[in-house]
Parts: structure tokens; C-alpha cells; sequence
């Protein structure tokens, strides 16, 4: 009796034990709930995931949760979890793998949301903002650009709206005797003369690359015209094909000759900017969100009044042209498909719609995809520069890994340093990211 | 004791839950991630079976051959830097400093216990050469050489990595080897002074012999950790430039899950495990060998 009884308390006690072990794993491997949570139950938020690095998005959402949107907010509150850009693909993935994708988030990877759409877990906003009635508060280009990068379908909110070009300081162009170039010869020589007097022509961040290979893609779309890289992602062409390998030539020359200053591998984004932004260089390329860090003058101590904007010059005998402007959306704001057909959801998809645009520029003084809607004057010569230009804009292009592979997209941005700073020529530069675009 | 022990069943209840949460945690997602290295997908699309093309893709892809040899390399570089200068400070704590040496002790072990990035940016601006001089590019300049742009080439971003990454864990393998080199007992280093050894032959037949073991556990510590080198990386390098720095397990991470590519992924995995594995049974192997008898 007594073993008996002995031995039933021992299997308890491993019982006990393995139930223990396994809740503590259940415990463990569960997730941590928030958001909007798997399956299609009502969202408990209107959850938006933002990159940590895009202050301007989660800003205006939050400002307008308060004012326009405070009825949408009372409903269903807006609450904002942020992530830092070099991890959020990493988290997106692995969030729609769980079935927990937030209401909204921002996605950097173009050929991420291509997937996500086409296994159902974004929405496509076109019908939804055409059954909202808001469609029409798009500006048509923006959607367009939006469509360009996404498989032809509207997939992500165009919070920002913007155009590229170079922006340069006036006062070091007038000291020098320079003016605007009009071809990429013209602008290299400029650089020369630049360089020949002590002052460092180009600012560009080596270590997110990108401000490098967008020469790579402009001079390409300049060259061969707008459909060169859309060429290269439908097979018709190659980035090792000759003329593709010229124009990261082109780009690799300005480095040989110093032209982006020294230790361009190590000069971070905030630097980039802020070596122009204090006049230590003329020449900066960038997109027009830059116009809020040239709008503050704690910045900005050359002066929104001595900075001015031109497009990507022409190439001399290309195809393309200089009033095709390289426009993006900045970080897309992608809605999971989940959420898109709950009614609070839709109320809080509307009020942004209808008041995106103007709290966008009046807050902050960034352009977005949406319509303005009242008027707001524009705080600085440059800023109206490029509000004019991008409302006068006739046809845009995307950038240079805008169809690339998360992989070749990588490699082209990690490689563009030992590009400019001759580690790597030309070739190798253009077969490796030929070679991680086409997976091999 | 001997009766607990003796009992099957006690064994089972004691060992159970922790092999069995051990077994859930560890085992099942290595053998997971093998399952993996044999599909290709990620968890958006889905997995389908594709049976040994991510072998095959291992096999002849640059950026895994590259990625293997700096792997090695840094390995070999850092074990033998961790080591030896661990084990000339253990030497330095025991017969020079003596009792003084708690102090030093705390500081040179201080490094490893700061957080790696924090250590990859003391790094970075040490090194730094844009926008103002490093204290080292500073220095050279000073000297009248050239300042040098260490970051833009894989050779000389190498160096800085070897550097860090030594100074960081040296102090951690000087208190490791330490422990072992006071268990020598006094009376037999007195001996072999008597008998006339000194200097580098008493450390040659006398104190290398004796702390042996503790030198192996620490080289096969040292090694499993560096060929698994991850944080350091990011922190100073991210694997650039281009990706001359990147080792296995950087390239891992990327293909998994920045590209999505989880099959191909897992096969970098398995074939740094193997690594591992090849590397350890090697230095058992070789170490056999009994020092003492010269």
C-alpha cells in the first residue's frame, strides 16, 4: 500500500514536472500580444509600427489623433510602437509569418510588399479608398509612383511625396564664378574647379550608401532613358552590359578624385547633411524631405535663402531627360489586410486621406502624397522651388534598387563605398549586384 | 544519495523537466533549421521541399566562400591574441604583481563587461577619419605619416576588429588562465627553482605543463566563440566595407532573414555547426599530446 502509494506520487510529481516545463515553454514561445493580434478579431488599436529613424509620420498621425482624427482616435486609439529601420524588413516578415501585423506599418523593401500582397496580408487601397469615397485625395502622380514600385497595384499610403535632385549652396556657387549645370560633364567639371579651390563639391553618406548609388541610377536614367532599370528587373538588360557598367564608372571617378571628401565610408546620413547643411560642402544630393532639416535654422546655418535645387543634369547624346525627376514615397505606409475591412479601421483610413496633406507641410514641412487642402504657404524660397517643381513635374523615374531584390538592394548599397573609395571597380561593383538580383 | 541515485525513476524526475525544456529549446529548432536547409521560401510565401539546392548553392556560392575564409581568419587571429595575451597576463598576475594584481585584474577585465556596441563605437571614433581625426589618425598625423582610412579597406578594418576584440576579452582569459596557474602548488615551483629552472624554462617545462588543461579549455572556449562572432561585427564593421568583414554568421542572419531566403539560411547554419564541430575535435586531437614528456 505504502509503495503503491509512493510510486502514484512519484508519477504526480513527473507529471507535475513536465506540465510545469511545458507551460514555461508555452509561456515562452507565446507572444506578447498588443497590436492587432492574429486572426480577425476586432483590432483593440489602430496600431501603426513605425520606422524609429521617420520621426515626421508618427508625428503628424499622433498630432492629428488629437484634432481632426480625435473622434477616429476616441474609437479605436492610435498607438505607435517604432522599430529601427535596419531590422523593420527583418520584423515585418516575421510578423506576417505570426499573423501579426499591425494596422499599419512602414516598410522599406519594395519586393517585401510585393509578397505580402500578393499572399493576401496587405491591403490593396485602391478599391478601400475608392469605397471611403477619399481617392481623389491622392495627388494622381504620387499614386502612381506608388503603383511604379509595387507591382502596378496602390499597396502603401504615400506619406511622403518626394523628388531628388541636388541641392547646392548658392553662396560658394556665386564665390566660385559657377553656375547651375545643365550636363553631368559640366557638373564634373564644376566639381574639378571646387576641388582645385579647398572646397569639398559633394557631401554623401558612404555608410548607407544609397546617396551614392542614386547617382548610379539618375546617370543611368539620364543615359539609357526612363526604362532603363525596369529593363534590368524584366531581363532585358544587365547591370554588367557595358553602358550600365559606365555610369557606376562615372560615379566611381567622382570618388578617385576625391570628390566626396575623405573617409566617405564612415560619414553617416546626419553627417552628410550636416556638412553641407554648415557649408562645408556645395553640393548635396537628397530628396525633398530634407527641406524640413534646410527650414531649421538650428541646422541650417547656411541659410534656406543660399541654398538652391537643380535636377540630375543631362547626359550629354542620352535618352533621358532632365524633367523626369526621381520620385519616391519615402517609407510607405502599408495597411495589413486584416484590419482593412473593420469599420473603425476605415474611419481612421479617411480622416487621413482628408488631412494627411495639410497637417503634413503645415507641421512639419514635408510634402506628402496626399492633397493639400486649404492653403499653406511654403516657409522658404526652396521649399516653393521644389513644391513647384514637383507640381510641374511631367513624368517621374524610381531609383536605382527600387526593383532589386532585398539582397541586391544590400550589396548595393554596402558596396557603394568601396566603389567610390576604389576598393572595387566598376565591373565587380555592377556583376555583384547583378548577381544578387538574379540569386545566384 | 547512492540509493536516490541508484533509482531509475528518480533519475527520470530529476532529469526530465530540464532535458525535456532543454530538448525543446535547443534541440528541436537545430534539427528544425536542418528541416529548413532543405526548402526554400520564407514565412510570408510559405516553405516548399527543394532538396539539396541549397547544399548545392553553398557549395559554389562567392559570398559563402568568402564569408567562410573570414570567418577562419578571424578565428585563428583573435583565439591566438585572446589567448596569449591572456595567458601573458596570468603570468604577469601570478609572478610579478602577486597579491597587487587584484586591481589590475578589475580594470583589464573591465572591457568585457561593457556592452559590445558601446565598445564598437569607442572603436569606430578612435579610428575615425572623417568628420574630424581618431585619436589614432591624430597621432599618425602628428608623428608626420599619413592618416588612414581604416574603415575603407577589408585589410585594415581587419586589424581594428582583431584589435577590439582582443582588448575587449583579453582580461576575461587572463582571470580564466589565472585560476588555473594558482593551482600549481608553491612547493613544486620552489623545487624546480632549486633544482635551477627560472624564467621561460620554469614557464616552459613546469607552469605550461601544469596549466595545461585550463589552456585547452580556454583555447576551445576561445575558438567556438570567435567562429560564432556576431555582435562585435556589427557593431564596428556591419561587414563591410562591402562585404570584406562579413563572417557566417552575419551572412546567415542576412539570407534569413533580411532577404527572406530562411532554406539557404539554415544551410549556412549547418555548415557553421559543422565548422564548429570539425574545429573542436581537432584541437582535441592535436592536444593529446602529453607536454611533459618534452
Amino acid at each position: 500500500m505504502i509503495a503503491t502509494s509512493t510510486r502514484s506520487k512519484r508519477r504526480l510529481l513527473g507529471v507535475s514536472a513536465c506540465a510545469a516545463a511545458l507551460t514555461l515553454l508555452t509561456a515562452a514561445c507565446g507572444g506578447t500580444g498588443g497590436g492587432s493580434g492574429s486572426g480577425s478579431a476586432a483590432p483593440s488599436s489602430f496600431s501603426f509600427m513605425s520606422a524609429t529613424e521617420n520621426t515626421v509620420d508618427r508625428a503628424v498621425l499622433t498630432s492629428m489623433s488629437k484634432n481632426e482624427c480625435a473622434a477616429e482616435n476616441k474609437a479605436l486609439p492610435l498607438s505607435v510602437q517604432t522599430q529601427p529601420q535596419s531590422n523593420l524588413n527583418e520584423k515585418v516578415q516575421l510578423l506576417a509569418g505570426q499573423g501579426a501585423l499591425p494596422t499599419m506599418f512602414h516598410e522599406d523593401t519594395p519586393t517585401t510588399v510585393v509578397q505580402l500582397a500578393k499572399s493576401g496580408k496587405v491591403a490593396n487601397l485602391e478599391p478601400l479608398l475608392q469605397k471611403l469615397g477619399v481617392e481623389d485625395q491622392l495627388l494622381p502622380s504620387a499614386a502612381s509612383t506608388v503603383k511604379l514600385l509595387y507591382n502596378g497595384q496602390l499597396d502603401a499610403l504615400p506619406a511622403e511625396y518626394n523628388i531628388e535632385g541636388i541641392f547646392y549652396n548658392k553662396q560658394i556657387f556665386a564665390a566660385h564664378g559657377l553656375t547651375v549645370p545643365t550636363t553631368w560633364d559640366q557638373l564634373v567639371t564644376d566639381a574639378g574647379k571646387l576641388q582645385a579651390a579647398g572646397v569639398q563639391p559633394f557631401s554623401a553618406s558612404g555608410q548607407q550608401g544609397w546617396p551614392i548609388t542614386r547617382l548610379i541610377g539618375d546617370y543611368i536614367f539620364r543615359d539609357l532613358g526612363p526604362d532603363a532599370m525596369q529593363d534590368v528587373a524584366d531581363g532585358k538588360a544587365k547591370l554588367t552590359d557595358p553602358a550600365y557598367v559606365a555610369a557606376a564608372q562615372q560615379v566611381a571617378d567622382l570618388g578617385a578624385k576625391g570628390y566626396f571628401g575623405k573617409g566617405v565610408g564612415s560619414i553617416d546620413y546626419n553627417t552628410a547633411l550636416n556638412t553641407f547643411l554648415t557649408g562645408k560642402a556645395a553640393m548635396l544630393y537628397m530628396g525633398s524631405w530634407a527641406l524640413s532639416n534646410i527650414g531649421d535654422p538650428k541646422q541650417d546655418t547656411v541659410g534656406a535663402g543660399n541654398i538652391g535645387f537643380m535636377p540630375f543634369p543631362a547626359v550629354t547624346g542620352g535618352k533621358g531627360s532632365t524633367d523626369q525627376y526621381p520620385s519616391n514615397i519615402g517609407l510607405g505606409i502599408v495597411v495589413s489586410a486584416q484590419n482593412a475591412a473593420n469599420g473603425e479601421v476605415d474611419d481612421w483610413l479617411s480622416c487621413i486621406a482628408k488631412n494627411y496633406g495639410t497637417d503634413s507641410l503645415k507641421q512639419q514641412n514635408t510634402i506628402s502624397g496626399f492633397k493639400v487642402n486649404g492653403s499653406v504657404p511654403a516657409s522658404n524660397a526652396v521649399t516653393s522651388q521644389v513644391q513647384t517643381t514637383m507640381n510641374t513635374a511631367t513624368s517621374s523615374v524610381l531609383w536605382f534598387e527600387a526593383l532589386f531584390s532585398a539582397q541586391a538592394t544590400t550589396i548595393s548599397q554596402q558596396d557603394a563605398a568601396p566603389l567610390v573609395s576604389g576598393s572595387m571597380s566598376a565591373q565587380q561593383f555592377m556583376s555583384a549586384v547583378q548577381n544578387a538580383n538574379s540569386g545566384s | 544519495m547512492h540509493r536516490v541515485l541508484g533509482d531509475r525513476r528518480a533519475i527520470v524526475i530529476l532529469l526530465g523537466p530540464a532535458l525535456l525544456v532543454y530538448s525543446l529549446i535547443m534541440l528541436v529548432p537545430m534539427f528544425w533549421s536542418v528541416g529548413y536547409s532543405f526548402t526554400k521560401g520564407n514565412t510570408i510565401q510559405g516553405f516548399t521541399w527543394d532538396g539539396f539546392a541549397n547544399f548545392s548553392h553553398l557549395w559554389s556560392d562567392p559570398n559563402a566562400h568568402q564569408a567562410l575564409w573570414f570567418t577562419l581568419k578571424y578565428a585563428v587571429a583573435v583565439t591566438v591574441g585572446q589567448v596569449l595575451m591572456g595567458y601573458l597576463l596570468a603570468l604577469l598576475y601570478v609572478f610579478f604583481l602577486k597579491r597587487a594584481s587584484a586591481l589590475i585584474r578589475t580594470l583589464v577585465f573591465f572591457p568585457m563587461v561593457l556592452p559590445t556596441v558601446a565598445v564598437g563605437l569607442l572603436f569606430k571614433a578612435l579610428f575615425q577619419i572623417a568628420p574630424q581625426y581618431g585619436p589614432v589618425n591624430q597621432l599618425l598625423v602628428d608623428v608626420g605619416l599619413h592618416p588612414v582610412d581604416w574603415f575603407s579597406g577589408t585589410g585594415t578594418a581587419f586589424v581594428v576588429l582583431i584589435i577590439m576584440d582582443i582588448w575587449r576579452s583579453m582580461g576575461f582569459y587572463a582571470v580564466l588562465l589565472y585560476a588555473g596557474l594558482v593551482d600549481i602548488p608553491d612547493d613544486l615551483l620552489e623545487s624546480a627553482r632549486l633544482d635551477g629552472a627560472s624564467g621561460l624554462r620554469l614557464v616552459r617545462h613546469i607552469v605550461l605543463p601544469l596549466s595545461f588543461p585550463v589552456l585547452m579549455s580556454s583555447l576551445i572556449f576561445s575558438i567556438n566563440g570567435t567562429l560564432k562572432v556576431f555582435d562585435s561585427i556589427v557593431a564596428l564593421t556591419n561587414g563591410g566595407p562591402g562585404s570584406g568583414t562579413t563572417p557566417l554568421t552575419l551572412l546567415m542572419f542576412n539570407t534569413a532573414f533580411d532577404y527572406g531566403n530562411y532554406g539557404y539560411g539554415s544551410a549556412i547554419a549547418f555548415l557553421l555547426t559543422v565548422v564548429c564541430l570539425l574545429v573542436t575535435l581537432v584541437i582535441f586531437r592535436v592536444t593529446r599530446r602529453d607536454l611533459t614528456k618534452g
